[in-house]
């Protein structure tokens, strides 16, 4: 009975795609620069630089999967896509739906505001409004440590849209990812009023251990093809020079 | 700034796309809804009624973020209790394709039904004193007539059902809407980009309009309308 | 399926806001929209031609845009103009358009009013001519006809179509999740989604909030009708 269930759905879902094959399907959020984001309408970055080395090593193709930033995960676990790269931190409560592998970059988080700004820390932002990516680890760090304190914390769809009411003067600034608000917006026209404030914010209990690969749970052979990758990449050199296309110092970390 | 203008109007591919598909779609499913709510039979009735006054009473996008995220998972989870190893992915596309067929289609089981009572009882009666099946009556006097009477709901639907695509753009379908997102996020001009897409949108629309109206007056051709 | 979830503390303060959210926010572009309409339809059938133009082509681009469109467009988009930006922390009434809820609003009023005034204008049209001839033969001016006799029956006449209108609003407003910052129902329920990765759960409470919503309208639209178009009624004895 169970079998002939199985063949008519099987036979009545020829729309849908069957993950398979040779090629590692892989999740990114474009909107992350310079990371993760979109030269001429092709996906471009870092991690896109990174996740084609991997996949040239480990011999398969990279076919590269558009997904909004807080359903990364949920579309893992729905199997849309074998493998999350695109700057997702390892945390301890992401480790308790998915895997990961071991870290390919890892940069703090700091917090920008306006130049004339005084900021001596949380408590000094009370009652400013303040973006951060809906699902990432600075909202964590946002809702824990600056909601507590009476900021005002607004989360949206995706980083570059953060930017776009900072520039709209809607918020007063935002927590984010050191290199990513360095490249995505203190470097443009737009951030010259802007700067980083305040001390590097690494607590691994809201940071995590740095970006990894993120993958299903049980997939221990692709895991160690990728972590042998990782470390094959760090090691002839690729790695050096993917980092230093974009940027002027050793992006992997402590 | 061309890579995201092209980008809007492969979008724009995609949005027609999926309202043909969802449209055809819909159409089935307000045939065969019509049929069911006209047949007598307390059961059919019953489900057709169920069908077209739940889905009516709940949002668009939250139908579509229920099949889109739900049925995913739960697809899934049911080829895992057959025992398959087999992993599905319902793409945006279908889904969205599924969605807004399964909601217009109640509008349109409304619309079709409408259409089928305004037609003089007369007009089946003689099929049927013919000899006609009730197959041959539907292909040949019914639906013809049903079309004209129709053709205003359905008009209606059918601009409705175009914009409603811009919604399948929240579950990742990278059509109109959702190139128009990215490019206005990234190069920080909103303004520009969706007005462009508004644009696209009233081009659509018009040009449906335009088409249907035609359609309507080759219905109606033999018709009288009553001078007031 | 776990509903269990649904049911504790801040998960039902998060449906509580979002309800009420989405009731103020239907509201008050209801109210808004209601007053627009009245006076694009007055326009619309009025005798200057220019206006008729002007605010036909606005019904027309409001009604063949999505509303989504409509949204970022007065979000994202007019806060790109540089002229508006420039007032917007010091002159009135630009100070509002930084806050997500009026411009959330302003993209739902201007909406309905465009479908409203539309359905209006059709009723006021298809008012009877014996009606107009009559008040005319009084001696009533253009004006006392309009607000004694063709305004009182075309409101009536409307109101079934604008029972549909408003449960279209009422469905129309769960687009304020595309808003940052906007927590109405689907805002809830997709935040409950990211955090404990519940689709179905989430997702079926908030339809059912809303088919609550559209069933007590409907039934208060029914009321209503019973009342203001009872001549309508067929006859029972």
């Amino acid at each position: 009975m169970k079998k002939l269930l199985l063949a008519i759905t099987l036979g009545a879902l020829g729309a849908t795609a069957f993950a398979q094959g040779k090629d590692l399907k892989v999740a990114i959020d474009p909107t992350y620069e310079p990371f993760t984001y979109k030269v001429d309408g092709k996906p471009a970055g870092f991690d896109v630089d990174i996740a084609n080395a991997l996949c040239e090593q480990i011999k398969r193709k990279c076919v590269f999967v558009e997904q909004g930033w807080d359903s990364m995960i949920p579309g893992l676990m729905a199997r849309k896509y074998d493998v999350i790269i695109s700057s997702m931190s390892i945390t301890d409560d992401r480790m308790k739906q998915i895997d990961f592998t071991d870290k390919y970059y890892n940069t703090p988080t700091r917090v920008v505001t306006k130049k004339d700004f005084k900021y001596t820390g949380p408590a000094s932002l009370k009652g400013k409004k303040i973006g951060v990516l809906k699902a990432s680890v600075q909202e964590k760090y946002a809702l824990g440590e600056l909601k507590t304190v009476g900021v005002d914390v607004v989360s949206y769809d995706a980083q570059d849209q953060v930017y776009l009411d900072i520039r709209a003067g809607r918020l007063d600034g935002t927590v984010a990812d050191h290199v990513e608000v360095t490249g995505g917006f203190l470097s443009k026209p737009e951030g010259k009023d802007y700067e980083l404030k305040g001390e590097e914010l690494t607590m691994p209990k809201y940071f995590g251990y740095g970006a990894g690969i993120g993958l299903r749970k049980g997939q221990d052979a692709l895991k160690t093809e990728l972590n042998a990758a990782i470390k094959a990449l760090r090691g002839n050199g690729v790695y050096k020079k993917i980092n230093d296309k974009y940027f002027k110092f050793d992006v992997y970390g402590k | 700034m061309n890579a995201y203008v092209s980008a809007i109007l492969q979008g724009a591919v995609l949005t027609v796309g999926v309202s043909i598909a969802a449209l055809l779609v819909s159409v089935v499913l307000g045939l065969l809804g019509a049929g069911a709510k006209l047949s007598g039979r307390p059961v059919w009735v019953g489900m057709a009624t169920a069908y077209t006054t739940i889905i009516r009473g709940i949002p668009d996008l939250v139908l579509m973020l229920l099949i889109f995220y739900g049925g995913t998972i739960g697809l899934n989870n049911a080829l895992e209790w057959m025992g398959s190893e087999a992993t599905v992915d319902i793409n945006p596309f279908v889904a969205g394709v599924l969605t807004l067929g399964f909601i217009y289609g109640a509008y349109m089981t409304e619309t079709f039904r409408g259409a089928m009572l305004s037609i003089p009882k007369g007009q089946a009666e003689a099929a049927w004193a013919f000899g006609f099946g009730p197959t041959q009556t539907f292909i040949r006097i019914t639906a013809p007539q049903m079309v004209r009477y129709a053709l205003p709901g359905f008009t209606n639907n059918w601009l409705v059902l175009i914009k409603a695509t811009a919604l399948v753009s929240l579950i990742g379908l990278q059509e109109m809407t959702y190139a128009a997102k990215q490019a206005s996020a990234a190069t920080r001009s909103p303004f520009v980009f969706f007005l462009f897409t508004a644009g696209l949108f009233l081009v659509y629309t018009t040009v449906s309009l335009a088409a249907l109206r035609r359609l309507n007056a080759r219905f109606s051709l033999g018709t009288k309308r009553g001078t007031l | 399926m776990n509903f269990a979830v649904l049911f504790e503390a801040q998960n039902l303060a998060l449906f509580g806001t979002g309800i009420l959210t989405t009731l103020t926010l239907l509201l008050a572009s209801l109210m808004v929209g209601a007053v627009m309409a009245l006076v694009f339809a007055l326009l619309l059938t009025g005798p200057w031609a220019p206006l008729r133009w002007l605010v036909g082509a606005y019904t027309y681009v409001i009604r063949g845009t999505p509303l989504l469109i409509q949204v970022y467009l007065i979000y994202y988009g007019l806060g790109q103009l540089e002229w508006i930006q420039a007032r917007w922390d010091s002159l009135w009434p630009w100070t509002h358009f930084k806050d997500p809820f009026f411009c959330a609003l302003l993209a739902f009023a201007l909406n309905t009013a465009g479908y409203t005034a539309e359905m209006l204008a059709g009723a006021i049209r298809e008012t009877s001519a014996g009606e107009i001839e009559a008040a005319q033969a009084y001696g009533m001016s253009r004006f006392q006809v309009m607000l004694r006799i063709v305004l009182p029956s075309a409101l009536r006449r409307t109101l079934p179509a604008y029972s549909n209108e408003v449960v279209m609003m009422l469905h129309a407003t769960s687009l304020a999740s595309a808003v940052p910052s906007l927590v109405d129902v689907t805002a809830a329920a997709s935040s409950i989604y990211a955090t404990y990765y519940l689709p179905f759960e989430a997702y079926l409470a908030a339809a059912a909030i809303y088919l609550v919503a559209s069933f007590c309208l409907i039934g208060l639209f029914k009321l209503g009708e019973r009342r203001f178009l009872a001549y309508l009624a067929p006859r029972t004895h």
